[in-house]
């Protein structure tokens, strides 16, 4: 519509031919300058949830980090070698879509993004259901999609995509790196109990962890495994159920207000102090439950994020940034938003150095990020599984601590695991990995 | 026979809890015939109106058993407020249609309310987890519950007496039983129908906060806390049939127990138990276990 107001006085104004060139020449320049703004932006549809219980745990604090992140960008105040001005010096501009209703819902969702927002590239996905419903969409439309955060395994070890990419390490990293801890501190694991959400992220994790305890600590025994559906709230029988057949170990991968009412039933029953829990997502409710998380939980956080994360000036900054803006630290689902951000500025910046400095296609950008390295607040992300579409880093497991004098849940006796110690090789699948004793795992403490 | 006395104890506390939040849900249905979705919501507003009442009186340091009583106000606030303004300002205009568009029209309220919470309290999430610990612990054989659990069981006694007796034992009571039967001939015998709708209404959404206000201590509160307990409870009125006291205090026993021997004895079945129970009792009495088989009406 702009572009048309523009002309029709240039059109209508010369009497003389001089004029009319004249005119002519200022409608072209017109043109080619509104051209240039046009390519001097670059549209992000981010999508995470905005409503709903994997909101305040996860969505909101993503999109948090986002939105500071983007405009430190677009200031060009991020540190090098994130420092040009939004992505290549193009201006940033987002389109934020709430990822609750389902997964039919979100397919049309990234649909309308595409086709009538006419975004660059999409980044989210919390659910592991959402991302195995839009990553075949995305790639059917032949457009430019990053799974942020979501953790079945099976995205790209049961597909091949050219378009579509995750930026994060998959969940059986979480509960690898949990039994090796175990294994690492030397604590006696005679038995163990489970309580996971009954859907693909609880019924993957436990997989996992079985898996990886048989190999382990082979001699351990598997007890209670509870499956409560996705917010139960009410944990009573099954905390009554673990109490009855006491394990050394209980493992769980509850998170958001499930683990926090978890928590908050289980530990005045003492059912922390009768077993050692382990969390494999646990680090988002530490700034919540405050003092009412229970001393001595090991816990992990889908990466070295949060507390666990590494020292180094990005990080620094990028938590100085998030604390200042929000008024509490970063924990896992921003840092996994961030260093997706991160991935995408230098894909974009690298796709446009090989396209002569002009904006690129879906495709010089999928062909930029496949197989790409890059750093980030957690330490390095390496595009190394599904023919370079999927990531691996490194994570750490911790143990908790209330500090009454900073009043604030501490993380202490950090072990770090290298991406190639708790990922699988490129050419196996991650469960046939486990099963295997994790051949080819390198640099485990 | 530990094992037997945990499995009972634990059914009981489950189905106290839901007994509170279902017998809200089937008193409107009773009155109004509205089977109201959004009953979840009213439930979720209980709860962050008593984490706000809780902090308060925390805040200006009030003895603990305050925060007892900030609950129950807390409810009392819901249906105060929000009750009379939903049924006079949105239900009233459906009343007579059909059942399904009023099963719409509170599915949408239910999308209201979820962005009104969240405009009012924000996405973050509320502990007043204070109170819980209130009533101490009693160890059952190798079982420490929280007092606070047994407490829930008594209120939820209390609460089914109360609406029970305030039915069938009360002028007030009998009227509303009155339009039970026959809002028209209620009418016709000069009972303000309106009226009773609302106080119907009222009661309903009390209990469901009540629920709500209760449960605030034991959970983050934060959005989507609406969501599961609605289904649940749906699932106990079903079985005890609608519009039912009794019928939901039998109904919450039933699911109560179907999931707690389901946790223990065969935990991969724990969402299935509570809907084969349903369906099981739904195929030999499809009207539910206390409603009465009534004539259509041509």
């Amino acid at each position: 519509m702009a572009r048309q107001s523009g002309l029709k006085p240039c059109v209508g104004r010369g009497s003389t031919l001089r004029a009319m060139v004249g005119a002519a020449a200022l409608c072209c320049a017109g043109a080619l300058s509104t051209q240039a703004q046009a390519q001097e932006t670059f549209k992000v549809g981010i999508v995470s949830f905005l409503s709903g219980q994997a909101a305040e745990s996860f969505g909101i604090p993503a999109v948090n980090g986002a939105k500071v992140l983007l405009d430190a960008f677009n200031k060009g105040a991020a540190p090098a070698p994130y420092n040009k001005p939004g992505f290549g010096g193009m201006k940033l501009e987002f389109v934020y879509v709430d990822e609750a209703g389902g997964a039919t819902k979100q397919v049309q969702e990234l649909r309308n993004l595409y086709d009538r927002e006419k975004v660059d590239a999409v980044v989210g996905y919390v659910s592991s259901g959402d991302c195995l419903a839009v990553a075949p969409v995305a790639e059917e439309l032949k457009k430019f999609l990053i799974l942020y955060d979501c953790g079945t395994p099976r995205i790209f070890e049961d597909n091949k995509f050219n378009y579509v990419f995750r930026t994060a390490s998959h969940g059986a990293m979480d509960n690898v790196a949990l039994a090796r801890y175990l294994k690492a501190k030397n604590i006696k694991v005679d038995s163990f109990n489970l309580i996971n959400q009954d859907y693909a992220w609880g019924q993957d994790s436990k997989k996992d962890f079985i898996g990886a305890m048989e190999k382990l600590f082979p001699s351990a025994k598997a007890g209670q495994d509870l499956l409560p559906k996705f917010g139960a709230g009410q944990y009573g029988t099954e905390i009554s159920a673990l109490m009855s057949k006491p394990a050394d170990v209980t493992h769980s991968s509850l998170w958001g207000g499930d683990l926090q009412a978890f928590i908050l039933q289980s530990g005045p029953r003492g059912l922390f102090k009768r077993t050692q829990v382990v969390l494999s997502a646990g680090d988002h409710v530490l700034p919540g439950l405050g003092e009412k998380m229970p001393d001595g939980t090991i816990l992990g956080a889908r990466g070295a994020y949060g507390l666990m994360s590494p020292k180094s000036p990005l990080n620094d900054w990028w938590w100085d940034l998030y604390e200042k803006a929000y008024n509490v630290y970063p924990v896992q689902a921003p840092y996994r938003m961030v260093q997706s951000l991160l991935g995408l500025k230098l894909a974009t910046e690298k796709a446009m150095a090989a396209n002569g400095g002009k904006k690129p296609t879906h495709e010089q950008l999928a062909a930029a990020l496949r197989g790409m390295e890059w750093d980030s607040p957690a330490g390095k992300i390496k595009m190394a599984l599904g023919n370079g579409h999927q990531a691996i880093q490194d994570t750490a497991i911790s143990k908790t601590r209330w500090d009454a004098g900073k009043k604030m849940v501490m993380l202490e006796d950090i072990v770090r695991f290298p991406a190639e110690c708790v990922n699988p090789p490129p050419d196996m699948k991650a469960e046939d990995w486990i099963k295997a004793g994790f051949p080819g795992a390198k640099g485990c403490p | 026979m530990a094992a037997t006395l945990t499995i009972l104890i634990d059914g009981l506390t489950y189905a106290s809890w839901l007994f509170i939040v279902a017998l809200g849900l089937t008193l409107v249905f009773g009155v109004l015939k509205i089977l109201n979705i959004a009953h979840g919501s009213f439930y979720a507003l209980g709860a962050y109106m008593a984490a706000t009442f809780v902090a308060w009186g925390a805040s200006m340091q009030w003895a603990p058993a305050f925060s007892l009583v900030a609950m129950l106000l807390a409810a009392v606030a819901v249906a105060a407020i929000v009750a009379p303004l939903t049924e006079r300002g949105l239900l009233r205009f459906f009343y007579g249609r059909d059942e399904v568009l009023l099963v719409l029209v509170t599915y949408a309220l239910f999308l209201i309310l979820e962005d009104v919470t969240k405009l009012i309290w924000g996405a973050n999430p509320y502990f007043v987890s204070e109170p819980y610990a209130m009533f101490g612990n009693v160890d059952v054989g190798i079982q420490s519950y929280v007092g606070y659990d047994f407490a829930l069981v008594g209120l939820a006694v209390v609460v089914g007496l109360a609406v029970w007796w305030g039915l069938n034992r009360t002028r007030q009571g009998k009227i509303v039983l009155a339009v039970i039967h026959s809002a028209e001939v209620a009418s016709s015998m000069g009972v303000n129908v309106s009226r009773v709708y609302m106080l119907a209404f009222s009661v309903g959404i009390f209990l469901a906060a009540l629920g709500g206000a209760f449960t605030a201590p034991m959970i983050s509160v934060q959005p989507g806390v609406s969501v599961g307990v609605v289904i649940v409870s749906f699932a106990v009125v079903i079985i005890g049939g609608l519009g039912s006291i009794e019928g939901a205090a039998i109904g919450a026993l039933i699911v109560g127990m179907a999931r707690s021997l389901a946790v223990h004895l065969a935990p991969v079945a724990e969402l299935f138990a509570i809907y084969v129970v349903m369906a099981i009792v739904l195929t030999f009495r499809p009207e539910g276990l206390f409603q009465r088989i009534q004539a259509r009406k041509i």
